[in-house]
């Protein structure tokens, strides 16, 4: 299994049982626990996924192919700031792909990773809805629309002391 | 609500939101109370306008004025000019985009002159988060009307002479999947709504449910109560947090009305809803792959038969339907399938939501009679391409849809033109491309985006779109051949006719729909190495104008591979077999003496 290892400890294993127990450890809300586990964590490494598996009695292969198969699961930490570009139709047809490429080349970062400092994180999304502003980027859960390759330096400025 | 001499509805759809609609509410309710007018103004956060391009967007009622681009500091003058002294604020009412003439009547918006609005008849009217403004526009009548005078059978009778279609993409009758269900015996049964809407640029679902939640939740209790249903799951995109939000809050009101939950308006009839959450996979839109979803497990599809209505959720049968689907239904019941039917064209009836998006002036959310022409929608409710340039493409249906271009401007849009003409409805994305985009580079975004979301189950999606893509990058690169092009449209039907799921069976549509309708631009990138939009980077050619260059030696020292030379003070060449197209030395030149070709 790829990604990070991580030492779990005793309270965030516990967690992890009382998010499963809350579901009443049914199979079927696999996805619904995942979520919330996500939701604490920010990720789901395998230690996690092990946990997950025992409490649920699926096996681990099941609960990692459904983490790797949805996107909105990950198995690395985000940056503090996650930056996600909306790569939807709407936002390509406008220019989205120069914006991602600035984003890259500035951080130094590849979709999908974080940098060194754990700063940020760059990932692409689906259409956010806002198709008036496009192109779009999210870092966190504000909003830029209309941007310019121009303003990423800007955009990026913003998060740099935090 | 009576006492109130004006309301100010902000809109609190995702596009404006994000452009801090919610701290012009603030503001504007801010303002009222320190006027001391509390008592008869009313600032209401409704769900999207259609307006998105022009947002944040405030509608003053009674008199029906639309600011556009408002901003927090305007709520001052808003408040003191319009609610106070009745007079409108010139200079933030709504222009048309065409003519910059101010437009003071709703009626004057070509925008809206054109659309019918069924399905987004409460959005950016009521508060979606206020269950009794839903009541007050006839919201659960219809569901009171069916449980006190009518059958399960005549209910579903109605539908089905409606003529209503699935909304999701394949157009099926809803009536006749309503009946599928409702004929099989079974201890429980579902009524699942699909709200996975995974299309990139369309918004409709998302803002049906931001905007007025209240009509799905009512149409899926008719559906229960149908087909015989109990409980209704909704299957939510998780990066939908707001419609989840108002989602989630709707149907705790409804539950508080004894609008949900056991003996509905005192009848035997007991109906609940529970969420469930999509976690980003496009291939779940497909009802089969969805249930799989919902069960915790990976979203692929499997055969039918089953169908869902026979062995759906946990094996039970199960309707699933869209959101805008649903959000349909309850006015056929109140007005009858008579009404609903004379509106569209003769096999598709109603109204079509489409999230208009790409190069057009008036993005935004707009819903039109079926049997409209995209010329109409395109030119009169857009607003005409933007920056004046030239159309050149739409693509509807989005990933799986194909593109029309100006010889299709006149068709009447429905399911089966759409199809004939090469593309489908799909969900209702619609996207307008210029002069400026490249059809290869655009078949290749959308077969990129088929790549990454094909589940992998059968191999003629999972290998064969991968091909496909592969082959439009090399021609992308300049290294296609001329074959490459019968390649494609061979390989496209392979996948088509073999696929397991409609995923890919349609995923090879924009390319082969792209190579149909613009053949000469495929041509010139694998015969000529020519890029005529200008958009695949390796077929572009930098050079440098001798009239601009001043021979600063800025791009030689920018240049990474060394293919710019020539002496300082004189003008420099580039070496295009060296040249890998990176824009460096583009970026650098202060004099503009660097282009590309």
């Amino acid at each position: 299994m790829s990604g990070i290892k991580v030492e779990l400890k005793k309270k965030d294993a516990d967690t992890i049982k009382e998010i499963c127990a809350s579901f009443d450890n049914k199979q079927d809300d696999l996805i619904n626990v995942l979520h919330k586990v996500q939701q604490s964590f920010g990720y789901l490494p395998a230690e996690i996924q092990e946990v997950v598996a025992n409490e649920l009695n699926i096996p681990l292969a099941q609960v990692y192919g459904v983490v790797t198969f949805y996107s909105f699961f990950t198995m690395v930490p985000k940056g503090r700031h996650p930056i996600s570009i909306c790569t939807g139709t709407a936002c390509y047809v406008r220019g989205a792909e120069n914006v991602l490429s600035e984003f890259k080349k500035e951080l130094k970062i590849e979709v999908g990773q974080t940098t060194a400092d754990g700063r940020f994180s760059i990932s692409c999304l689906r259409c956010v809805g806002a198709c008036g502003l496009a192109p779009v980027v999210m870092v966190g859960d504000k909003t830029y629309g209309r941007v310019s390759p121009e303003m990423v330096k800007d955009i990026i400025k913003e998060y740099e002391d935090q | 609500m009576s006492e109130y001499r004006i309301h100010l509805l902000v809109c609190g759809g995702t596009g404006c939101l994000s452009q801090s609609s919610h701290a012009v509410a603030e503001s504007l309710i801010h303002e009222i109370k320190q006027q001391g007018l509390s008592d008869i103004a009313q600032v209401v956060s409704t769900g999207c306008f259609g307006l998105c391009e022009h947002g944040p967007v405030v509608k003053i009622i009674p008199d029906n004025t639309y600011y556009t681009h408002v901003k927090a500091e305007d709520a001052v003058e808003i408040v003191e000019e319009h609610v106070v002294k009745g007079r409108k604020v010139q200079r933030l009412l709504f222009k048309d985009p065409k003519t910059d003439k101010i437009i003071t009547e709703p009626g004057e918006l070509e925008a809206y002159k054109k659309q019918i609005r069924i399905a987004l008849r409460n959005c950016g009217v009521v508060n979606p988060e206020n269950i009794d403004e839903y009541i007050v526009r006839r919201g659960y009548e219809a569901l009171g009307k069916v449980l006190a005078e009518m059958d399960p059978h005549q209910t579903i009778d109605i539908i089905k002479k409606s003529g209503l279609r699935g909304r999701g993409g394949g157009g099926f009758s809803t009536g006749l999947k309503w009946e599928l269900t409702a004929i099989n015996e079974a201890d429980r049964k579902y009524v699942v709504c699909n709200a996975d809407e995974g299309d990139p640029g369309a918004f409709m679902d998302r803002s049906i449910l931001e905007g007025d939640p209240h009509s799905v939740i009512e149409a899926m209790a008719i559906c229960g109560y149908c087909t015989g249903a109990g409980e209704g799951l909704v299957y939510i995109r998780a990066e939908y947090p707001l419609a989840i939000e108002r989602l989630k809050t709707a149907i705790k009101q409804a539950r508080n009305y004894g609008l949900l939950g056991k003996n509905i308006f005192g009848s035997d009839f007991s109906f609940d809803i529970d969420l469930r959450y999509g976690a980003g996979a496009f291939v779940c839109g497909e009802e089969t792959a969805l249930i799989h979803s919902m069960e915790g497990k990976r979203g692929e599809p499997t055969m039918k038969p089953p169908f869902p209505s026979v062995a759906g959720y946990l094996g039970k049968p199960t309707t699933v339907n869209n959101v805008e689907t649903f959000a349909n239904v309850p006015p056929i019941i109140l007005n009858g399938h008579e009404w609903f039917s004379s509106i569209g064209t003769e096999k598709s009836k109603g109204t079509k939501v489409f999230a208009l998006a790409g190069k057009v002036n008036n993005v935004g959310l707009i819903e039109v009679p079926m049997g409209i022409t995209l010329r109409e929608v395109i030119f009169e409710i857009g607003g005409g391409i933007k920056g004046g340039k030239k159309f050149k493409a739409v693509q509807t249906g989005g990933p799986s849809g194909g593109c029309l271009t100006e010889k299709h401007l006149d068709i009447p849009i429905d399911y089966d033109n759409l199809i004939a003409a090469g593309s489908m409805m799909g969900s209702g994305g619609m996207i307008v491309m210029d002069e400026d985009d490249c059809m290869v580079d655009m078949a290749k975004f959308f077969l990129e985006f088929t790549v990454d979301e094909s589940c992998g189950k059968c191999a003629p999606c999972r290998i064969g779109n991968k091909r496909l893509f592969e082959l439009l990058e090399k021609i992308t690169k300049g290294n296609g051949v001329p074959e490459d092009i019968d390649r494609l449209v061979n390989l496209g039907n392979v996948i088509k006719d073999t696929s397991l799921c409609g995923l890919g069976q349609s995923s090879p549509n924009p390319v082969i729909s792209m190579i149909r309708n613009f053949p000469d631009e495929y041509k010139a990138h694998v015969t000529d190495k020519k890029c005529p939009s200008g958009v695949c980077k390796a077929l572009m050619v930098y050079e440098i104008i001798p009239e601009n260059c001043v021979g600063c030696t800025a791009c030689a020292r920018a240049c990474p591979v060394g293919a710019i030379t020539g002496e300082r003070k004189e003008v420099h060449t580039i070496d295009t077999s060296l040249c890998i197209k990176c824009g460096a030395c583009m970026d650098r030149c202060k004099f503009n003496a660097v282009i590309v070709k």
